[in-house]
């Protein structure tokens, strides 16, 4: 696999599919259905499954370097990627001792099926150890309904991921991930989805209600695949496309600098000054998440599970996105202030507008205030050796 | 394994368990898995700070782990040390 070529190949698709369409993805909060279908295409919703199911088989930290990419030409388009690939992950790292799951893995690749996921519900606020609904199993079938608040791209989906208690008899953190798949599920829509940011996302609520074989429920327990995958998965490719969005307001506010440069050769213009600044930050934000992925990688290598139960690399996996959500917004708000009114406008080339409205999203979508509680009781008794 | 320092503290742990570490101790036996039976690993903070607190030890960090907390008998075993 020649990575270097495929991402070259990822920002072509950036430039004239993702850019192209993103204005009006954002403005009518709609599903980008062209950037999906382009990534689809170069058979990129494959790319975390294994060579020997027919997928690219990449590493974590090349699944993170094109979510990157895609960040910096349509901040939506890269968010409903960097989702995927995480139930992708989940379904690699913990389903392939079952032969239904391997199977699943070589359609994934031959249909390019796109994933998405339920962990959240309606009434357990927020919590995703948490479920009220269960899976029910009659012989070897299995119902399941579960309201949830927010599923993204639920109507574009092909498959969901969906939490629940292992049995209507289980406690609420007794629970394991159930694979619904179109075709056998019903979606109410419960909510609409018009929110400030990632308006193509699409992340509205439903009441799912579905139906399937028992062998579509993941063979590892839910806490599993949240500590090993879901959980430091999602911080290092989310960390790494809200880097993209926050390279392409630095790249808006070089474009302006220079603009502005050429109009009095030989001065360095304030301005300047201020893109520095933001690019140390850019450079601190895109540091933290290639020093996690790279952690994480080694520790997967490792094979050892029980890796993943200990206070440190949660705590690490959490400051990253507590990190990153934060120097997002500080990023994109000094670009803003660079470009000045142009920046401000929205019918302008060096428009800021949707990478704030975006930017502000990464400390809601697991309330960072959720995660400091989480850092604040584990830090009580973890020290660093 | 359970000599009769375990047995004696044994329901004392079993309260701070179902206060503190959302278990439903009260039908555990002694030996029996606590992280099967529900217990987190980020519950049993607030386990170790209360037992902390009820018997007056400190745990120090090589006892932090899971291993420690894997049953009653095994916090009762990690306890009767710290005392000692």
């Amino acid at each position: 696999m020649d990575f270097d070529k495929l991402l070259r190949e990822v920002h072509a698709i950036g430039r004239t599919v993702l850019r192209v369409h993103a204005a009006e993805v954002d403005k009518a909060a709609r599903f980008p259905a062209e950037s999906i279908a382009a990534l689809q295409e170069a058979r990129l919703l494959s790319a975390y499954v294994p060579e020997k199911y027919g997928g690219m088989g990449l590493t974590v930290m090349q699944v993170a370097k094109i979510c990157e990419a895609l960040g910096q030409y349509c901040g939506s388009s890269a968010m409903i990627y960097a989702m995927h690939k995480i139930q992708v992950a989940c379904v690699v790292h913990h389903a392939q001792q079952s032969a239904y799951f391997q199977n699943y893995l070589q359609r994934l690749v031959t249909e390019q099926r796109l994933m998405a996921s339920a962990t959240t519900e309606v009434g357990t606020g927020g919590d995703l150890r948490s479920s009220i609904c269960a899976v029910e199993t009659v012989g070897d079938r299995f119902t399941l309904m579960k309201k949830a608040p927010v599923i993204s791209y639920g109507e574009a989906a092909d498959d969901i991921l969906v939490t629940c208690r292992q049995s209507p008899g289980a406690a609420a953190n007794e629970q394991v991930h159930v694979l619904v798949k179109k075709g056998e599920y019903t979606a109410i829509p419960l909510s609409t989805w018009d929110t400030m940011g990632f308006r193509g996302t699409c992340s509205s609520g439903f009441e799912l209600t579905s139906s399937g074989g028992v062998e579509q429920i993941i063979p590892q327990p839910f806490n599993e695949i949240l500590g090993r995958t879901m959980h430091p998965f999602s911080h290092i490719v989310w960390g790494s496309l809200w880097s993209g969005i926050a390279m392409d307001a630095v790249n808006q506010a070089r474009a302006f600098v220079r603009a502005e440069a050429r109009k009095t050769p030989g001065e360095t213009p304030i301005s300047a000054i201020r893109l520095a600044e933001a690019d140390q930050v850019l450079q601190g934000m895109r540091h933290n998440v290639t020093s996690l992925a790279r952690e994480y990688e080694g520790l997967l290598a490792q094979n050892r599970p029980e890796a993943f139960e200990e206070f440190g690399f949660s705590i690490r996996t959490n400051n990253l996105k507590l990190s990153c959500s934060q120097q997002l917004v500080d990023i994109v708000g000094r670009a803003m202030l660079i470009c000045g009114i142009s920046g401000y406008r929205n019918d302008s080339k060096f428009s800021i507008a949707r990478h704030l409205r975006d930017a502000y999203g990464a400390a809601l979508m697991v309330n960072n205030d959720r995660i400091l509680k989480l850092n604040a009781t584990m830090l009580m008794v973890h020290k660093e050796g | 394994m359970n000599n009769d320092h375990h047995i004696i503290i044994a329901p004392e742990i079993r309260e701070i368990l179902c206060k503190h570490g959302r278990v439903s101790a009260e039908h555990l036996g002694v030996g029996d898995d606590l992280y099967n039976a529900g217990l987190t690993s980020l519950a049993t903070v607030a386990v170790m700070l209360a037992l902390e607190d009820k018997f007056n030890v400190e745990f120090p960090d090589t006892m932090i782990g899971r291993r420690t907390f894997k049953s009653i008998d095994s916090i009762a075993e990690a306890i009767t040390k710290l005392a000692a």
